[in-house]
């Protein structure tokens, strides 16, 4: 077999795999719009889920989804920022202690969420005694995230160039005012996306929310933000039933006569959120990425 | 050693009048410090990656506002060496020895290496502008450690800019990314940028490497240019570029210094056989 017929096979039998990706991708996005967006209706968005009669909506389950994931990216992005910077700008590649680390987060960031929400469920929800409730499910959540965020963060720092540290340093700037000046701003774009596109996935995950934030979403009261009171929105010991968990629960034992149109309309609302985190990441990278790269504000 | 002729003539070649060699196995003609003011002195600078040592036991004097080139073949140390002079090796490699500036040891370990890299600047290889504008690409590293009106930083980024020769070309973008840049315009960014720090000596690591030969003429007219208010010390790959700019030329090889003197003379009377071969492109 000459060259060029290799060649023609090899890129064929990529482009046949690569269709066929996007051909399952396709009909999982149809199937699963086609069947969810016609349940969608402003009402769905706005109102109480309910359990025993049809007509529920989705409206605590997706504002607890929002609020878990602030929550828990306000918990574990600083850590993951400075586990990555150190991890990249000033540990030493050699040492063994980080040998560990390294292998300590590879392997947290393969343990099953489920795993992660049931170590949740034993420590938290039962040892502290914080219950189903908002912060045991952040907390979760950012072990089942923390590693990914880490090395998402880290992997955007490793991309900037040894030049730019060479060149901050020749400028008489410390390895800090570097890292903090220069590389650090830098990586800003891409720290961003990742940081977006983790949150997505926080966004849609349910099994390490099960025993953690809980199964039941008190109505919550709109005209209520005091933090302290047991159906205010803002009140961190409260269960949280996230929008995800609500599929797995409508659809195991969902009790509502609509029950399979309300799961179909959440799947749908769940996929469209996802896309809308995916699209602005890259779009809150790019813009980040112009506005850092220009003009003489400080 | 056989001398084989290569058919390419090169520039050195041609200027090369007469074949007469001492032939010791190094020569050191310095800058004489009593009619020469000199800008900065490694005295048996020595460099070493772990146990090995990169750098022998190296004296080399230069001489203010002039122009001193470092050639020698790849691995001969040259790199090493000039990134030992702003401590730029620290954390990276053993530096022993002294480099005296001012009467300073600048390797000891209590002088401050932030000050030292403000007297001492750097241009390195691939040019490395900052992802930010080019008006911030310069006046960051001073309002790091300073306060600046907003007068002072426009006219230091204009004499700056302008002392690189690259002002007509950008002084109408200035808050564009500075990554917008051709290589050659990046380089004079560089250069600017370690210009409006005001040091003393520039520090250049084949600076013009990476760049067109147009871009290299422009960065070599500004070479000369600079040298009337810096003193520049040059790695370099090109002879060719080393004949053209260098006052001094000192000879790199194996970690040593084979022979220092003026440019002039390494390239048409080197008195080290190694030299000579060296500079006829006879290895390298």
């Amino acid at each position: 077999m000459n060259t060029k017929v290799t060649n023609k096979i090899a890129i064929g039998i990529i482009y046949f795999i690569s269709a066929l990706v996007i051909l399952i991708l396709a009909a999982l996005l149809i199937s699963i719009l086609g069947q969810g967006l016609p349940h969608v209706s402003w009402h769905f968005l706005i109102s109480h889920s309910s359990s025993f009669e049809s007509g529920g909506g989705i409206s605590d389950q997706l504002f607890n989804s929002f609020y878990l994931l602030i929550v828990s990216m306000i918990i574990s992005l600083p850590i993951a920022l400075g586990s990555a910077i150190y991890l990249n700008e000033f540990a030493d590649p050699k040492s063994e202690f980080i040998a560990v680390f390294r292998s300590a987060i590879e392997v947290l960031s393969s343990l099953p969420s489920v795993v992660v929400g049931l170590f949740g469920f034993l420590l938290f929800v039962l040892k502290f005694h914080m219950g189903f409730s908002v912060l045991s499910g952040a907390i979760a959540l950012t072990f089942f995230n923390l590693p990914l965020l880490t090395r998402s963060i880290e992997n955007s720092l490793a991309a900037i160039p040894n030049l730019q540290r060479e060149a901050g340093l020749a400028l008489g700037l410390s390895k800090w005012e570097t890292t903090e000046k220069v590389i650090f701003p830098a990586a800003v774009p891409s720290i961003v996306t990742g940081v977006v596109l983790a949150a997505g996935r926080v966004f849609g995950e349910a099994a390490a929310l099960l025993f953690t934030s809980g199964q039941s979403a008190p109505q919550l009261n709109w005209y209520n933000w005091n933090p302290l009171n047991s159906n205010s929105p803002l009140n961190l010991m409260r269960p949280a039933e996230t929008l995800a968990v609500h599929i797995w629960k409508v659809n195991s034992e969902g009790t509502m006569p609509d029950a399979v149109e309300v799961s179909a309309g959440s799947s749908a609302v769940l996929i469209v959120m996802v896309f809308i985190f995916n699209l602005s990441a890259r779009f809150f990278g790019n813009m980040l990425y112009k506005k850092m790269t220009s003009g003489t504000g400080k | 050693m056989a001398r084989t002729r290569k058919s390419k003539p090169s520039l050195v070649k041609n200027i090369k009048k007469i074949i007469n060699l001492d032939n010791p196995d190094s020569y050191i003609s310095e800058p004489d410090p009593s009619k020469h003011e000199l800008a900065l002195k490694a005295e048996n600078v020595s460099v070493f990656y772990d146990e090995n040592e990169a750098i022998k036991s190296v004296n080399l004097a230069f001489e203010r506002f002039k122009i001193t080139t470092l050639i020698g073949a790849s691995g001969s140390g040259k790199s090493t060496f000039i990134r030992s002079l702003n401590r730029m090796n620290d954390g990276i490699a053993r530096v022993s020895g002294k480099i005296m500036y001012r009467g300073l040891d600048l390797n000891s370990p209590d002088v401050d290496v932030y000050e030292v890299r403000r007297h001492i600047g750097m241009v390195f290889q691939m040019p490395n502008p900052f992802a930010k504008s080019i008006y911030n690409n310069i006046t960051f590293a001073l309002t790091q450690r300073g306060k600046y009106s907003k007068e002072q930083l426009d006219e230091i980024v204009e004499s700056s800019l302008k002392q690189a020769a690259l002002w007509d070309q950008v002084k109408d973008d200035l808050n564009k990314s500075a990554l917008e840049l051709s290589g050659g315009q990046a380089q004079r960014l560089v250069i600017a940028r370690a210009l409006a720090l005001k040091p003393d000596i520039l520090l250049m690591d084949e600076p013009t490497s990476a760049l067109d030969p147009k871009s290299i003429m422009q960065i070599e007219e500004t070479m000369m240019e600079l040298k009337k208010k810096y003193t520049i010390i040059i790695v370099t790959h090109n002879l060719q570029q080393a004949a053209r700019i260098g006052d001094y030329t000192a000879f790199f090889h194996l970690g040593k210094v084979i022979e220092y003197d003026l440019t002039r003379k390494i390239f048409t009377r080197p008195k080290v056989k190694l030299t000579d071969d060296y500079v006829s492109g006879n290895f390298g």
